[in-house]
């Protein structure tokens, strides 16, 4: 059976990881490789770093960085951050990374998800989507550039767009509920796994495994993402890197799945 | 000595990591010459089917890789697309694999194990059924390994088949003649179950 994937997702800010609340007050975590040793030790399904100075800054990625996460990380890698050309997606690849992400410039430009994933492949071909939703209305507006710029693009029509550009896993990234704890939007992820054929995964809300089982149980197989929850501990929100046990993840999973 | 190929694909540094973690000596092998020295051959690859043959033949290593496996029997685990082109052909493009386990690779969307619809690419843990005794399992409970492909190998010949995965339809995941190996998924990035995975194809 193919099983939902639980993936942490670290936040790369100056050189050290951070963890934020609706993409504002950056809170210091820890150190980057020594996190991705933890979540080695601990066996995550996949791993999701996100580097979020380098489109803010309109800097090229941190190749030296990712090359010594790579070499560390001991399951699947995805980078996201900067990537603006072929180029750069290609070298991420060869530094030994399963999938590069690209957001801000899926907005400016589609046409360059077509050619990493006409380069990469698909399946190394991955799109974040910032979304807020809107007060009225219900839809989900696209932001870019850690939620300052608003693309003028709604989720989930930009999600399909993207998924016919040749995008391999859409990662929905819900703003309003980043580093709340408050539960994933169940709602959003259900729409979008309606729009698109291909694997997605949901970030933003996550608080506790409850909130991941309920996100599979409603929405079957997905990447349940979350921040918070695999770095902080407890109310006072004391940083310690934890992820479920496998024994604990497997029943999760399987009760989940039963549905 | 282990080599593992570096053709300018695949996770190189992955499992040069995981084979040090295990005390197991492996090396990159960047020109024929450093090549000749291999007792185990590992053939990572990511991407797409042609551009790895193309990297591959390009390499100077192609020669020299046909006569360890073939005559000289090296053994030899292709992963992922480094498994897809131990076959003949493929669906993803139009030049000659390295023809050692006869098959066609195909795509999971199209024609083949029924998809039923599914999300591609396949991508996340999934369950690994042995259908003959296969090394590269031993002393491996319920093995499970991280897939991440929209292609598969359809071989030839049912024997060389070794091992399914279910997603829609049963595929074969890993294949086996003689002294050639090859898996789909990514050991390299599968923890404990790919590290033993990794550690007996050390000992065959």
């Amino acid at each position: 059976m193919l099983r939902p994937r639980i993936t942490p997702c670290l936040l790369v800010h100056e050189g050290g990881l951070v963890k934020t609340v609706r993409f504002r007050e950056p809170t210091y975590v820890g150190d980057p490789i020594n996190a991705v040793r933890i979540f080695n030790e601990k066996e995550s399904d996949e791993l999701v770093v996100l580097d979020i100075d380098a489109t803010a800054n309109g800097v090229a990625p941190n190749f030296a960085m990712i090359a010594n996460l790579a070499a560390e990380c001991r399951m699947p890698l995805c980078y996201g951050g900067g990537i603006t050309t072929v180029e750069q997606a290609k070298k991420i690849i060869s530094l030994g990374v399963e999938k590069v992400a690209m957001s801000a410039a899926a907005v400016t430009d589609p046409s360059l998800i077509s050619a990493i994933s006409d380069a990469v492949g698909r399946q190394s071909t991955v799109v974040v989507i910032d979304v807020r939703k809107r007060t009225l209305g219900g839809k989900f507006d696209v932001y870019t550039h850690n939620g300052t710029r608003k693309a003028g693009v709604t989720a989930i029509e930009f999600a399909a767009a993207m998924e016919a550009a040749g995008a391999g896993e859409i990662v929905l990234n819900s703003i309003d509920r980043d580093g709340t704890m408050k539960g994933y939007d169940v709602a959003l992820a259900r729409q979008l796994r309606a729009a698109v054929n291909i694997p997605i995964s949901i970030i933003g809300g996550a608080g506790s495994l409850e909130d991941i089982e309920t996100l599979v149980r409603e929405v079957g197989v997905i990447g349940a993402v979350a921040g918070s929850l695999f770095v902080f501990k407890g109310k006072y929100r004391a940083v310690l890197i934890n992820y479920p046990q496998p024994g604990a993840k497997e029943e999760l999973v399987q009760r989940a799945m039963k549905r | 000595m282990i080599h593992i190929v570096d053709y300018g694909l695949g996770n190189i540094g992955a499992f040069l990591t995981l084979y040090k973690r295990q005390g197991i000596s492996a090396v990159a092998a960047s020109n024929a010459d450093e090549l000749a020295k291999a007792d185990h051959i590992l053939l990572p690859g990511v991407g797409s089917f042609d551009h790895a043959m193309r990297l591959l033949n390009g390499s100077g290593m192609r020669e020299t890789l046909d006569h360890l496996v073939k005559d000289k029997k090296v053994p030899a685990l292709g992963v992922c697309v480094g498994m897809q082109i131990l076959g003949d052909s493929s669906d993803e493009g139009q030049d000659a694999g390295l023809g050692w386990i006869p098959g066609r690779i195909r795509d999971l969307g199209g024609r083949g194990p029924a998809h039923q619809g599914l999300p591609l690419p396949h991508m996340g843990w999934n369950d690994i059924v042995p259908t003959r005794p296969v090394p590269l399992l031993k002393d491996i409970a319920d093995p499970r390994y991280y897939f991440l492909h929209s292609f598969y190998f359809d071989n030839s010949d049912p024997s060389d088949g070794a091992a399914t995965a279910g997603y829609g339809g049963d595929f074969t995941c890993i294949v086996n003649r003689d002294n050639v190996w090859g898996v789909q998924f990514h050991p390299e990035k599968s923890h404990s179950f790919g590290m033993a995975l990794l550690k007996n194809f050390a000992e065959l």
